[in-house]
């Protein structure tokens, strides 16, 4: 396994004086869709917004450990140079309340680019990336929050890619939308792990079994097993994690 | 029971038609009494001044206000300090106004030797209006959800560019009510202008002259006796006045909220 992008190394954090996480020691592989999966609060989502710093946002946390980002101890980074690699997705869809067209080039003109040509070209790119521009390429100027659930998450997804990220964090992001959105959702990561890295959180085991490369299991703050999806589907190496596939608990 | 939910249900709206009842009397009183006396033209100077000290008063309160308030709901880590600021604002805005008007008339007009000018009333208003304003901002801000500003974050923008570009313009709607409030509040002043920027009737030259606001002038003639039909006359362009800039935020809100 070449080419581990992020390399988090007996990772602990605290909210106050509650340990979250404990002892994590996981690698994310270049190019593959990574999956996390366990009950509610076990810390998978508490685990993804540390890989892009999201936790930063909450006071009181403490981190113990190390993650590097190639090779880059990302606590010592400028969160915002990390969050340029490490882009993320939500649960809840959250487009800007502006139109479609500014969503998607909020990031690239943060970053200098101006020219209404190249704005163009990726806005467009984007957009098709996130299999979303046959839907949105009459209506670029309509404001996002009129959109569906499931289009506002891909444009979510799309205004990511406008930053062309290395890493997408995905925090369950089918959690909030119908069936059909999901699959739309599902067949997306599909196409963007030829490009991307894809790290997502999912509530859903079938979800995790049908787009990862590989699933890691947390339970109470630690990282109980993680390796090929089908592996550990099939032949689980802990108890715990075989107790909860089969639906034993959580 | 259906009956009682009857008579409690006509006892509510009845209850609720006499408030929009009051506001029409009071205003068709004052327009069938002053609509012969208008006089837009003899009222001029009154307006020019009013509008100078709205100007005045939104230039140098908006922007303090709206600075006070995204430290205080932006940046602002919990602290005895920021409690402080909290509840001085909000002591500040039980004040009132011809407590600003005394203070203004000592500071602004003789120790800063700025006279009975209108820049003297217009930095009374200011101080006056500050707390709405930093208050109506504060609430617009809290109204922007968390989501919007995680998803700036997320793409690598800075804080100082995710207030700027999302926060700001998702609560533009909240603090633009503000701003028409205050505004409602400096055109209906008396006391704090007339203590500061005094009533001289003509058409100020510039803010280091005195001037006399609609409402003062309208105090000055129902005072004095001068003239009753002409306060009546006052009045309705004071309630137009009012109306039209409560008109005005409504298109640039919607105009706003909409999309450039």
């Amino acid at each position: 396994m070449a080419n581990k992008i992020i390399k988090a190394r007996d990772l602990s954090f605290y909210y106050g004086d509650f340990k979250a996480l404990k002892n994590i020691n996981i690698d994310v592989v270049k190019n593959e869709v990574l999956a996390f999966i366990g009950p509610s609060g076990c810390g998978k989502s508490t685990f993804l917004r540390i890989l892009n710093r999201m936790s930063d946002l909450v006071e009181g946390t403490k981190v113990e450990g190390s993650i590097t980002y190639n090779e880059q101890d990302i606590f010592s980074m400028d969160p915002i140079e990390l969050r340029k690699g490490v882009g993320m997705v939500f649960q809840k869809p959250n487009p800007f309340p502006m139109s479609i067209y500014d969503n998607i080039a909020y990031g690239p003109r943060m970053q200098g680019i101006k020219k209404k040509a190249d704005l163009d070209a990726i806005v467009e790119d984007s957009l098709k990336k996130a299999a979303i521009w046959d839907e949105v390429k009459d209506k670029l100027k309509k404001n996002a929050i009129s959109l569906s659930g499931g289009q506002q998450q891909r444009i979510c997804i799309a205004r990511s890619i406008a930053m062309n990220p290395e890493i997408l964090l995905m925090d369950e992001p089918t959690s909030a939308l119908d069936p059909i959105s999901t699959l739309k959702i599902e067949d997306l990561i599909n196409e963007l792990k030829k490009q991307y890295t894809i790290v997502i959180v999912t509530h859903n085991m079938q979800q995790a079994a049908r787009i990862s490369d590989r699933t890691a299991f947390f339970l109470l703050g630690e990282l109980v097993e993680v390796g090929p999806t089908d592996k550990l589907f099939d032949q689980p190496e802990d108890k715990r994690t075989e107790d909860y596939i089969t639906g034993r608990f959580g | 029971m259906k009956a009682k939910e009857k008579i409690l249900y006509s006892l509510l709206g009845i209850i609720a038609f006499s408030t929009f009842g009051m506001l029409i009397w009071i205003l068709s009183y004052i327009f069938i009494k002053g609509i012969g006396n208008v006089d837009l033209i003899g009222l001029m100077p009154a307006i020019i001044t009013t509008i100078y000290m709205v100007v005045i008063g939104l230039v140098i309160a908006v922007p303090i206000g709206m600075g006070t308030a995204i430290y205080l709901n932006e940046y602002a880590k919990p602290s005895k300090f920021v409690k402080g600021i909290r509840f001085s604002t909000e002591c500040l805005a039980a004040v009132p106004s011809i407590l600003f008007g005394l203070f203004g008339m000592m500071f602004f007009v003789t120790q800063l030797k700025l006279g009975y000018s209108i820049l003297a009333g217009g930095l009374t208003v200011a101080l006056m209006i500050l707390p709405t304003v930093v208050k109506t901002t504060e609430e617009a801000l809290k109204t922007v959800p968390l989501s919007y500003r995680e998803g700036s974050l997320a793409l690598g923008a800075s804080k100082f560019s995710t207030i700027m570009k999302v926060v700001l313009p998702s609560a533009v709607p909240g603090i633009l009510a503000g701003i028409v409030f205050s505004t409602g509040r400096i055109i209906g002043e008396t006391a704090a202008i007339y203590l500061t920027a005094g009533m001289v009737f003509r058409v100020p030259g510039n803010v280091m002259e005195s001037g006399r606001t609609l409402s003062v002038h309208l105090y000055m003639l129902a005072k004095e006796g001068i003239s009753l039909e002409q306060a009546y006359g006052t009045a309705i362009v004071l309630l137009m006045v009012v109306l039209g800039l409560n008109l005005l935020t409504y298109v640039i809100g919607r105009k706003m909220k909409n999309g450039k």
